[in-house]
């Protein structure tokens, strides 16, 4: 066999690794669907086909889409500098604040407002992003833990904004004022709450795509990523890289949050964090930090989520199955010994053929 | 003498495909002292690893006293009798000297550590082997060759009976050198075995009975040391004739392009590693730097190319200072640079080979479009003509270059620093561990950049390179330059040996002829 051929092959196997990830993933909910439900065979059914019964259905899935790719595409520009930060979570959350916050108390024309909305979320989203960043270069902090805590610190500080300056208080529950009705974002499909939020992140994973691939920015991340003392000793500067690129990413996470907030809601309501950063990570680990397959990835993430809804409200099973769902893709997909065996073998042959021809090669 | 230990056939592909073994048959004679030798990449540490439980080998078997024996960890192997002293010392350095040595086989009173009696035994077990050292001294107090003694004391409380030594001498003066294998010889005749790898051959020859040279991963031979010369072995070790031959005119040197001027580097340990060094390099001559590995010129290296920040001392390119500049900064004065480890700096590894081309290059309008995008089709017509041009072996230029042979990737280092837009070339390690043809392509390349007028630096730990391709040589030995040569042509292999060793140095006159003033 060429090494070429075996080394598409290898490839194949990350691909198949994922699939059987999933698949992993999804016998062992099926089981426990069989072991909990008393009607498991209507539960599955709703779950893997409720999505598809009515066209609302599946802009429910279109919809949820949407905030998942913004923070899918902000953990991609994160991993691909091989920076470990989750602040995508309390940037996305404080965007949704800043949001709120321009929703409320700016009054602008009807196209204008939500635009102005995403600029403000954007850049709040940004300089919150880089703050692990600046910590782990100037303290060699830990991105993963600095980014963990200033989550909650945001989640709190986010939470005293509403409830000091938005909070309605004749509301019964926990909510802003209503938001000014030149903030909303259009519909795009009758008959269903689809807006013109998905239009823009089509924009943003194109533009996410050319970023990472095709500029001399995303060549210094992707570079960074791969050989930090090769970065260093080609002239690059990697502390500059590092921040750039997690404001950037901060950025598309607080924009994420404005648009979700324009698009779905009349008022602030999350009084719990919704933790999209979180699915953001599964998207980038199924994505290989590629926008290009984040919609596909954010897709399927949307279905099984809408299908768990439906499930649970038609039928006997919580939708938590899918924190189950996810948890065991994960585990699957991070734990680099799934199925390296038989990866590892092919390696192994790939690498002797090669050495073996550089032998003759100088013979 | 009986075989008490037996590697069969080992192979170790690391994950990623780098073959680092291949079927390699090692064995040991019981009580005897056997050197590893071989280059740097030849595969020498890999295979104590997999003897050391560290890493497993990919096939092959391991005997012990002719049981095959299957390790998972170096705690299997400790358990086993196999003990190991790296090159970079694993001590806790805020514990004592007999702490340390007892630290996971603690002797305990009640849930603590008997502090009296892990003294005790430390003690006993100095005097009995003749490693004096004090119990109670914190670690981080105490000298490098002591620390070693720790590390050897540490295995052999574990109850080693093999022991292997992964270069010692390194770090050690010549007369701790002595002290080392007085040492070592009492360890022989107490019954243990010694696995000593090195590549000084002289200290070989002095002190082991038989030698596993290996070379690119494979096991190119077994010797009794008395049956062997230092030139069998250093030939067997490279694969070729050691005299490689290169045509190369007198060099025309103009004026001065890089000067070094009396820089001094401390270490992160508080060592001065470079003393006081200058030198200068003019435009079409070659300036080599001989020096035993670990004398301080990589540090030199990586204080010119802006890695490093000297202690002392200034730097200077076309006559600016540059130890203030980045070395996105240096570069762009023209300086090119070989790294001494390519797969440590001088690639990303799952980048495509044009992506690896063009990481000086990258911010030239040459290759953007508008601005901020890279011109694809540039950089691939780019890569294409330097794969050609450098000779690199490959399907195609969107190859990884982790997909390619040791000496394919340095073609393409040496492709990318050589077709930058520079007149000084700092060339470290050009040909380490890659094939005889990609060698001779790459030492034509370098007199070839000469003769076009560039300034070259070049720092080599093969004799025969140094001397070959420089046209002035300077000797470096404990941090310090000991020799400086006006003409490599007339240096005896022999003479610069002494001047390498410390043995012979020359005179402050003599040496600052290096400047060229």
């Amino acid at each position: 066999m060429s090494s070429l051929k075996l080394s598409t092959k290898i490839n194949k196997y990350d691909t198949l690794r994922t699939v059987i990830a999933i698949l992993i993933a999804l016998i062992i909910s099926a089981i426990i669907i069989f072991a909990t439900s008393e009607t498991p065979i209507y539960s599955i059914n709703n779950f893997l086909f409720g999505p598809i019964q009515k066209l609302k259905y599946f802009s429910n899935v279109l919809e949820m889409m949407i905030p998942l790719t913004f923070t899918g595409l902000a953990l991609c520009i994160i991993y691909q500098s091989k920076h470990f930060s989750l602040i995508a979570d309390g940037c996305f959350f404080m965007g949704a604040i800043v949001a709120s916050y321009v929703a409320i108390n700016f009054t602008l024309p009807k196209a204008i407002h939500p635009v102005v909305a995403m600029i403000f979320s954007g850049i709040i989203g940004g300089c919150i992003g880089v703050l692990p960043g600046i910590l782990k270069i100037k303290w060699k902090a830990n991105e993963l833990v600095t980014s963990l805590m200033f989550n909650y610190v945001f989640y709190f500080f986010g939470l005293y904004i509403v409830n000091y300056y938005l909070r309605d208080p004749e509301a019964s529950v926990f909510a802003s004022y209503r938001f000014n009705k030149s903030f909303a974002l259009p519909r795009i499909l009758p008959g269903t709450r689809l807006h013109a939020g998905f239009l823009i992140a089509i924009l943003f994973i194109i533009l996410a795509y050319i970023y990472i691939y095709k500029t001399k920015w995303g060549y210094e991340i992707r570079t960074v990523g791969d050989n930090i003392n090769f970065a260093k000793y080609s002239g690059i500067n990697t502390a500059k890289v590092i921040i750039s690129s997690q404001f950037i990413a901060g950025a598309v996470a607080g924009i994420g949050g404005a648009i979700e907030m324009s698009g779905m809601y009349k008022r602030f309501l999350w009084d719990v964090t919704p933790s999209y950063a979180w699915d953001g990570v599964i998207i980038a680990l199924l994505a290989k930090n590629n926008p290009k397959y984040v919609p596909l990835a954010a897709f399927f993430l949307s279905y099984l989520r809408i299908g768990a809804d439906m499930m649970s409200r038609r039928a006997d099973v919580d939708n938590e199955i899918i924190s189950i769902i996810q948890a065991v893709m994960i585990l699957l997909i991070a734990a680099e010994r799934f199925l390296a065996y038989w990866k590892q073998r092919e390696e192994n042959k790939l690498a002797k053929e090669k050495y073996l021809n550089a032998k003759k090669e100088v013979q | 003498m009986s075989e008490i230990l037996k590697m069969d056939k080992i192979t170790k592909i690391y994950p990623g495909g780098v073959v680092a073994n291949y079927q390699v048959d090692f064995s040991l004679q019981e009580g005897e002292i056997h050197a590893l030798v071989g280059e740097n990449g030849a595969g020498k540490s890999t295979l104590m690893k997999i003897l050391f439980g560290m890493q497993k080998q990919t096939e092959g078997k391991i005997y012990l006293r002719g049981k095959e024996i299957n390790m998972n960890s170096s705690q299997d192997a400790l358990e086993l009798g196999i003990g190991m002293v790296h090159q970079h010392f694993m001590l806790v350095p805020s514990l004592t000297v007999a702490e340390n040595i007892v630290l996971g086989h603690e002797i305990k009173k009640g849930i603590f550590l008997d502090k009296t009696r892990a003294i005790e035994a430390t003690k006993e077990l100095s005097e009995k082997y003749n490693l004096p050292i004090n119990p109670k001294n914190k670690v981080q107090d105490i000298s490098v060759s002591q620390k070693q003694k720790v590390e050897i004391l540490k295995a052999l409380y574990r109850g080693a009976k093999i022991l292997i030594l992964d270069e010692p001498t390194a770090v050690l003066t010549p007369q701790e050198i002595e002290e080392l294998f007085e040492q070592l010889m009492l360890l022989k005749k107490s019954g243990h075995t010694i696995i000593f790898i090195s590549h000084k051959l002289h200290e070989i020859k002095k002190l082991c009975d038989r030698l596993t040279i290996m070379r690119d991963g494979l096991s190119v031979g077994v010797h009794n040391v008395n049956e062997v010369s230092e030139d069998d072995i250093s030939r067997l070790m490279v694969g070729r004739d050691v005299k490689l031959e290169i045509d190369k005119a007198k060099a025309q040197p103009k004026e001065v392009l890089l000067r070094v001027d009396g820089i001094n580097y401390i270490n992160d340990f508080g060592k001065a590693v470079v003393k006081n060094v200058s030198f200068s390099v003019r435009k079409g001559e070659i300036v080599g730097i001989a020096g035993v590995e670990g004398n301080g010129q990589s540090e030199i290296i990586e204080i010119i190319t802006g890695l490093k920040k000297a202690t002392k001392g200034k730097v200077l390119v076309h006559g600016k200072e540059i130890s203030n500049l980045s070395v996105r900064e240096i570069r762009e004065l023209g300086m090119a640079h070989i790294p001494e480890d390519r797969m440590h700096t001088g690639i990303a590894p799952n980048m495509s080979i044009e992506e690896n081309f063009i990481s000086e290059k990258y911010r030239s309008e040459e290759f953007s479009k508008n601005g901020y995008l890279l011109d694809n089709k540039k950089i691939s017509d780019l890569a294409k003509r330097l794969i050609r041009k450098f000779n690199v072996k490959t399907d195609s230029e969107k190859t990884a270059v982790k997909g390619l042979s040791g000496g394919n990737i340095q073609k393409v280092v040496v492709g990318r620093e050589f077709s930058s837009d520079t007149d000084l070339l700092i060339v470290n390690q050009p040909t380490r561990g890659i094939d005889v043809g990609a060698i001779e392509f790459i030492r034509k390349m370098i007199v070839k950049m000469r003769d076009e007028g560039n300034a070259i630096l070049l720092v080599s730990a093969d004799l025969n390179e140094v001397m070959t391709l420089s046209d002035s040589l300077i000797v470096m030995n404990s941090g310090e330059i000991v020799g400086y040569f006006p003409d490599a042509s007339k240096v005896m292999e022999k003479e610069l040996g002494l001047y390498m060793l410390g043995v012979n140095k020359q005179s402050e006159e003599e040496i600052r002829r290096a400047v060229n003033e």
